[in-house]
């Protein structure tokens, strides 16, 4: 269960990201951000995004247009 | 804010932005608030026509002249703009509406949005101060998050980031 949810739809690069990391910094240590977009870029971005600052990409996946992200806070 | 100076794997990036069209603000902005989002150090540098994107009021046009590979997407086709057209008077007003209405409706931010997005997460910008005497530019115009800085400040701040560009 998400502690948090971005509603990225709609959003292109680097919104997503840049907003995902806004939504990150709001909250503490072990908690989870669902994020929900609709650019296929996000996949790759949020994957290099979760590698590069250490925070858990706990689930990619889509559903019809929709990608759902989970990322743990590190 | 993760102070970035503090940790061994921390990694810096520099820009040099020396355009200021509508199209040529985009990479450097882009570039710059994603990787600070990635906890990565970031000062852009602004001279010469790039100055111009930390004026207070942006009010940024594009031209066809010097882009020969553009297409626009209309009515599901693609259309070339000559460099030609570029000429015509209107044309360069005229193709910067179309650009912005393009941004808006897919979901593209704006250059203002993404400036925000950069003074938010710390990003170091530096006006250049030979631009500003050589334009005639008015500190007061230039938003108060401009540090002024030269050629040196560049240099100190590029030889020990891990990337360095010029856009």
């Amino acid at each position: 269960m998400a502690d948090q949810t971005l509603n990225a739809e709609g959003l292109n690069c680097p919104l997503p990201i840049i907003k995902a990391k806004k939504a990150l910094k709001g909250m503490s240590a072990g908690q989870i951000l669902e994020v929900r977009a609709t650019d296929p870029g996000s996949v790759a971005d949020f994957a290099a995004f979760c590698k590069q600052t250490g925070n858990e990409l706990m689930s990619s996946s889509s559903e019809g247009d929709i990608y759902r992200f989970e990322i743990k806070r590190a | 804010m993760l102070d970035t100076q503090n940790l061994d794997n921390a990694k810096s990036m520099s820009i040099i932005v020396t355009k200021g069209s509508l199209d040529w603000a985009y990479p450097p902005f882009i570039l710059g608030t994603t990787a600070a989002a990635m906890d990565v150090e970031v000062t852009m540098f602004f001279t010469f026509y790039g100055l111009t994107l930390l004026k207070k009021d942006l009010n940024l046009k594009f031209t066809t002249l010097g882009n020969p590979a553009m297409e626009m997407p209309m009515m599901g086709m693609h259309m070339p703009m000559p460099n030609m057209m570029g000429m015509v008077p209107g044309v360069g007003a005229a193709a910067g509406k179309m650009m912005k209405n393009l941004i808006k409706k897919k979901g593209v931010a704006s250059i203002e949005e993404l400036r925000e997005a950069a003074i938010e997460s710390e990003v170091k910008m530096i006006g250049c101060q030979m631009t500003l005497d050589l334009f005639e530019y008015d500190r007061k115009d230039m938003i108060d998050e401009m540090e002024i800085g030269g050629a040196a400040t560049y240099m100190e701040k590029a030889l020990r980031s891990d990337i360095n560009l010029f856009i």
